[in-house]
């Protein structure tokens, strides 16, 4: 029995930021994440939603010096199609691919994904692995906060109550690379039991002897937020992807993580998979 | 506001007519499926009336309170202060004028637990609420306080010291079997949970009647047991009680018993408010709270001889029921027939048992005890196949029942086997032993850096055909095919249509019988006002049984009509009928011929007859991460006869992707007797993506016993799918799994040797209060 | 709050609260019950409409987002008196057993013949990922889609 809790649905984002400075909002996106909340009682319904479907602002991707700029409005569809994303970040139209199926990637967005905080959320370890940084405003003006402080805590983020996401900034690094792995339950609307994102940079041309810099990897499922590994990142930081590099990184991850048992997996699957899953990474990047 | 009114629940608007369709080749098959499917069109346009379809002005919304316990004494229903309870209308235990007791087999299941009883699962009925308006609804139900006090639970049927029921066969002289085998092998076989997943909901809407008497309308496979709980508990007549099928979207056995307990609710329900309520369940409350498929525990000993002889078989099953019995005697019958599989043996034995556990109550699955025991001792021959270094299909073709051998229960199978057909069909139509030798020199090339590993898998099966036993004898069933006296003929049964075509395929089969085209021949509404007992749609016994005495009585419609009239029935039966006005010809039930049962002793012909089906699947190992990827399954079913092979094909496709699930990714867990997927995102049935391509190899032995040949498909599909998919994972990896599903969690763990999780259908305890 | 929009062509008009569910709306105050609900979560597809063009589920899409767009549901998928195409070919090859996750089913299938991208086994699969069917095994519903793909492709056929 789903409940109907007033809403408005500003027009602009002057709007938007004096409704929720007036009182507490829950922003509604595309609804994937709250409509599901609200009909299967999931706590409490939101005494106030604030539809931001309007928001022509919050759409869209570009690139503005070195850094691609993502609408937290732009949906799973539109991130799979864009150009820019396919060029730029294949790997986050990747991570879209993975959620949901066609209907959920029409109206889902990333913005959504992100400000639900589910230590489950499938774009998430890309942004965090990238060092993305959140754009986000109120009537105060608009600040950045990095992705590594944007989740503090279970299902909470670093915004303000009066605060909104705007767009999800990704800086470009010349010669990076990223790698994606989600481990669902099922081939679509699968939850992860463990997603996983690696960057790396080489000084010249990508090449398997080429030493791994400035490493990052950040997993979801495995803890009560999107976490980075930072002891297996000072494995793989300055090493080239061998056997011994790959064997070495699996082993510092299944001690570096700490996941549960929960209704989808159980914690030793999860550190067992984590573990392999990077260790075929590695592996794959190497070519051995 | 535009609101676009309807007009009362009878669709008035008929369905736009087919185009007459143009025939095409889809993968070598000629398309269109004639006939089409009776009610397609108003499926395909949305016109068709499911129960939440159907609109009661003034109609209030039902609820109920559950309980949040396994096992406790319920001390008080208390009615907060804070809500204005004058607004809703509110039932307990107190309200049933007749037996608190859901009508099945034992009388042991109450319809609400009354206040002092005992409550003996999570998720049990306590009370009902009614408002006029859901918000009311759920503010009303947030107000009511459920003071319960805990009492020591048991969530392991194995440690269970309360039977439901017990039941064992056998013949010959097990000892003696194992002393002239030279090898015994032992092995265990757990299987957990399975809900049947209909994408409808249950629903029930009771409307009221001035005399106290209610009419029905719901989502249901069988009417007069709904009929009949009503007729006890609520102490209403025959005429009184009125029970109308709506419109159903699936079944699979979830709608054989549970409809019963929603329909009293709604029906306490309407008859305190004086209006109609709608009792919609959400998918949430569905999960949580209606029967699923028994979890079992099967061990099996088995004495082979180095050649390759099967000479003893010791079986034990353990099904756990839940906490009431519901049907669990006929779930393990069903189950320990079935449990030696369909193989020749002189010596075996089975013993089982369904025990009781404070979970919330099992209850009928497609399959019904064979999936879970076929499981097993599919798994079983498997291993033996190994270790006698003998291909897994050579040994069940020297097992395999042929005419003339005897089962378990000293039935002779006189007529009807198919074991070797269907298994030659299916290792045939899957190309079996040359992909059992690519997967072998695959798994003796396979380097420690593979990605995957791939595998395939071969399963035999039985199913016996309609109701075990004198089920058919004491349920007695009629049906009927009447001429109007407007000179329409309709057929009269109880049978539901929930999808596999029971609408499409009586027509066919009674006007086969009076040579008129089968668009001529109207079904008459599930209404028990209408139509007569014919017993309920489950057991693979539609078409069978049912089938066979319309197949019967049009026979004798048509003889009747022919005589008087001089003409052919189709020539002569419309003025037949304006002539001599409307001509009803019932049809009752009688024993198939020698077919005789010992319920005392549990031997003789447990079954008028079998199906028989064999599937091979062909999977994929993901060696990184255990997943499994079902690639392709083949099912060769025999049916007796095929009435349509279109929806027979539908049955295998859908009844194999049911059983794919079972093996792969459809789990339950618990804790505190609770079922933790009790979300859509947390059950997980297989996607368009995850589903193998299903071929459907349709067989035909037909049964002399039924007037039209035909045996049943429905369940058949089921008993094979899930031990082919695990016999495929053995062939990829090498690894035995032997509980249910084949989780990713169980595949790896048996990969890498760590150990395996829980046991499937195992509740873990409640977490400790306080822990962190 | 009054909101407008068109529905299988027809415009409407609606006064309700604005996270009303466009399920709800579509079923109870437009008298359209062809589409179904299967879970509320998203989850089943039971519910899909197609919204300007792209396939959803309606119980995760509140009536306030509506406003201003073009809906279509399975009622609006068969002529005065004939079945569409797609309908046809779902009849014919035997893809609607039970029928509950048939017209959520027809919206998906409908909205990825019309995206004008090559129809494939792989991509009707995915076009309906979002689907749950629990009756057939999706190997007619997947025959049904491709005969309707292949029969737009040549009428004549």
């Amino acid at each position: 029995m789903p409940a109907e809790p007033p809403v408005i649905s500003p027009r602009s984002l002057a709007e938007a930021y004096a409704a929720l400075a007036a009182a507490p909002h829950r922003p509604l996106a595309g609804g994937t994440d709250l409509l599901v909340q609200i009909t299967g009682e999931l706590g409490e319904p939101p005494e106030r939603v604030l539809d931001i479907w309007r928001l022509d602002e919050l759409r869209g991707v570009r690139l503005e010096s070195n850094a691609l700029l993502i609408g937290a409005l732009m949906t799973y569809a539109e991130i799979r199609s864009a150009p820019l994303v396919a060029e730029l970040l294949p790997a986050l139209a990747q991570a879209a691919a993975t959620i949901g199926a066609a209907q959920i990637q029409n109206r889902g967005t990333i913005g959504g994904n992100v400000a639900n905080a589910s230590p489950a959320g499938d774009t998430l370890p890309i942004l965090l692995a990238c060092e993305a940084e959140l754009v986000v405003g109120s009537v105060r003006g608009e600040r950045r906060i990095a992705a590594r402080d944007f989740w503090p805590a279970y299902r909470r983020t670093a915004l303000a109550d009066d605060e909104l996401l705007l767009r999800i900034s990704l800086p470009l690094v010349p010669g990076r690379q990223v790698r994606y792995r989600k481990v669902g339950t099922r081939r679509a609307q699968a939850i992860s039991k463990v997603v996983m994102a690696l960057a790396w940079r080489t000084d010249g041309p990508a090449a398997p002897e080429a030493p791994w810099r400035d490493v990052r990897l950040a997993l979801g499922s495995v803890a009560p937020t999107t976490i980075r590994a930072p002891r297996t990142e000072a494995v793989l930081e300055g090493s080239t992807p061998d056997e011994a590099t790959a064997d070495r990184a699996a082993a510092s991850l299944a001690s570096e993580i700490r996941p549960i048992d929960d209704v989808r997996s159980t914690a030793d699957y999860r550190r067992a998979v984590a573990s392999r899953v990077l260790h075929r990474l590695v592996r794959d990047e190497g070519g051995w | 506001m535009t609101r676009m009114a309807r007009a009362g629940n009878a669709s008035t608007a008929a369905p736009p007519q087919v185009a007459a369709p143009a025939s095409a080749t889809v993968t070598g098959r000629v398309v269109p499926a004639i006939p089409l499917r009776r009610e397609g069109p108003a499926k395909l346009t949305g016109i068709a009336e499911y129960t939440d379809d159907l609109v009661f002005p003034g109609a209030w919304f039902g609820a109920t309170i559950r309980s949040s316990e396994p096992h406790a004494r319920l001390v008080a229903l208390d009615l907060d202060d804070g809500f204005d309870w004058s607004r809703v209308a509110v039932v307990t235990a107190a309200d049933i004028p007749g037996p608190n007791i859901v009508s099945l087999i034992q009388d042991d299941q109450p319809i609400l637990v009354p206040v002092g009883g005992e409550i003996r699962h999570q998720a049990e009925p306590l009370c009902l609420i009614a408002a006029t308006d859901r918000s009311t609804l759920r503010a009303a139900k947030r107000h009511v306080r459920v003071r319960a006090e805990r009492l020591p639970a048991v969530f392991d049927p194995l440690a269970s010291t309360e039977e439901i029921s017990h039941c064992d066969v056998g013949r010959g002289d097990i000892e003696l079997g194992f002393a002239e085998a030279d090898l015994v092998v032992e092995g265990t076989y757990r299987v957990g949970h399975q809900e049947q997943l209909y994408i409808e909901n249950q629903a029930m809407i009771a409307v009221p009647h001035p005399d106290g008497g209610v009419t029905v309308h719901g989502s249901c496979q069988c009417p007069y047991y709904i009929h009949r709980a009503l007729m006890r508990s609520l102490e209403l007549s025959d005429a009184q009680a009125v029970v109308i099928q709506a419109e159903t979207g699936g079944g699979f056995g979830g709608k054989e018993d549970y409809p019963s307990l929603i329909a009293l609710h709604a029906a306490l329900l309407a008859r305190k408010v004086g209006k109609p309520v709608r009792m919609i369940y959400d998918r949430h409350e569905d999960l949580s709270a209606t029967t699923k498929r028994h979890p079992a525990v099967v061990r099996h000993r088995t004495g082979v001889t180095l050649d390759g002889r099967l000479v003893a078989q010791e079986i034990d099953v353990v099904m756990d029921g839940g906490a009431y019995c519901t049907l669990s005697p006929v779930v393990l019958s069903r189950g320990v027939l079935h449990a030696a599989g369909p193989y020749r043996c002189p010596n075996v034995r089975v013993r089982g048992r369904t025990m009781a556990t404070n979970t919330p109550p099992n209850g009928a699955f497609r399959g019904f005890g064979a999936p879970q025991v076929e499981f097993a001792v599919e798994m079983q021959v498997n291993r033996i196949a190994e270790a006698l270094s003998i291909s897994p299909l050579e040994l069940r073709r020297r097992w395999a029942y042929r005419e003339g051998d005897i089962t378990p229960t000293g039935q002779v199978l006189r007529e009807s086997v198919a074991a070797v057909e269907v298994l030659e069909a299916a290792a045939e139509a899957s190309e079996f032993t040359r992909h059992a030798e690519q997967t072998r020199r695959a798994r003796e090339a396979r380097r420690p850096s593979a990605r995957t590993a791939s595998g395939i898998g071969l399963a035999l099966g039985w199913h016996g055909a309609g109701f075990t036993g004198s089920g058919e004898v004491h349920i007695g069933s009629v049906a009927a095919v009447e001429l109007t006296d407007t000179g329409i003929i309709r057929v009269l049964s109880a049978q539901t249509e929930m999808g596999q075509g029971t609408r499409t395929i009586f027509p066919q089969l009674v006007a086969a019988e009076l040579g008129i085209e089968a668009d001529e021949v109207q079904v008459a509404p599930q209404d028990t006002s209408i139509v007569p007992d014919s017993g309920p749609t489950v057991a693979s016994r539609t078409a069978m049984v049912v089938g066979g005495l319309i197949v019967m009585a049009a026979r004798r419609l048509r003889a009747h009509v022919e005589s008087v009239s001089g003409k052919t029935f189709a020539e002569s039966y419309r003025d037949f009928a304006t002539e001599h006005g409307r001509l009803r010809v019932d049809e009752r039930f009688t024993p198939y011929p020698n077919v005789e049962f010992n319920e005392q002793t549990y031997t003789g012909d447990a079954y008028p007859a079998f199906g028989w089906a064999c599937a091979v699947a062909k999977v994929d190992v993901d060696l990184d991460t255990g997943e499994v990827t079902v690639r392709d399954v083949v099912s060769a079913d025999d049916a007796g006869r095929i009435i349509h092979p279109v929806l027979a094909e539908g049955q295998v496709e859908g009844g194999t992707l049911q059983a794919v699930g079972y093996a792969t990714i459809e789990e339950i867990k618990l804790v505190d007797g609770r079922y933790l997927n009790d979300r859509l995102a947390t059950y997980l049935i297989p996607t368009a993506l995850d589903a193998p391509r299903l071929h459907a190899v349709l067989v035909e032995k037909p049964f002399p016993g039924a007037p039209h040949g035909a045996k049943g498909i429905g369940e058949l599909p089921m008993d094979v799918g899930a031990p082919a998919v695990v016999a495929a994972i053995h062939d990829a990896i090498g690894v035995w799994i032997n509980d249910l599903p084949a989780s990713p969690e169980r595949v790896l763990a048996a990969l890498t040797g760590a150990p395996p999780p829980r046991a499937p259908g195992l509740s873990a305890a409640a977490p400790q209060k306080g822990a962190a | 709050m009054s909101y407008r929009f068109v529905v299988n062509g027809n415009a409407v008009e609606v006064e309700v609260p604005g996270m009303r569910r466009l399920l709800d709306v579509l079923r109870e105050d437009l008298a359209l019950p062809g589409t179904k609900e299967g879970c509320g979560e998203g989850e089943c597809g039971a519910c899909s409409v197609i919204l300007d063009g792209a396939v959803v589920d309606s119980c995760l899409v509140p009536v306030c987002q509506v406003d201003g767009a073009a809906v279509q549901t399975v009622e609006g998928l068969a002529g005065d008196l004939q079945l569409s195409d797609l309908q046809t070919a779902f009849l014919e090859t035997g893809g609607a057993q039970c029928g509950i996750c048939t017209p959520g089913m027809l919206m998906a299938a409908e909205a990825h013949l019309a995206a004008g991208i090559p129809v494939t086994d792989e991509s009707i699969r995915e076009a309906i990922a979002g689907n749950l069917c629990r009756c057939t095994g999706y190997t007619k519903i997947v025959e049904a889609i491709a005969l309707a793909a292949e029969r737009r492709r040549s009428p004549a056929s």
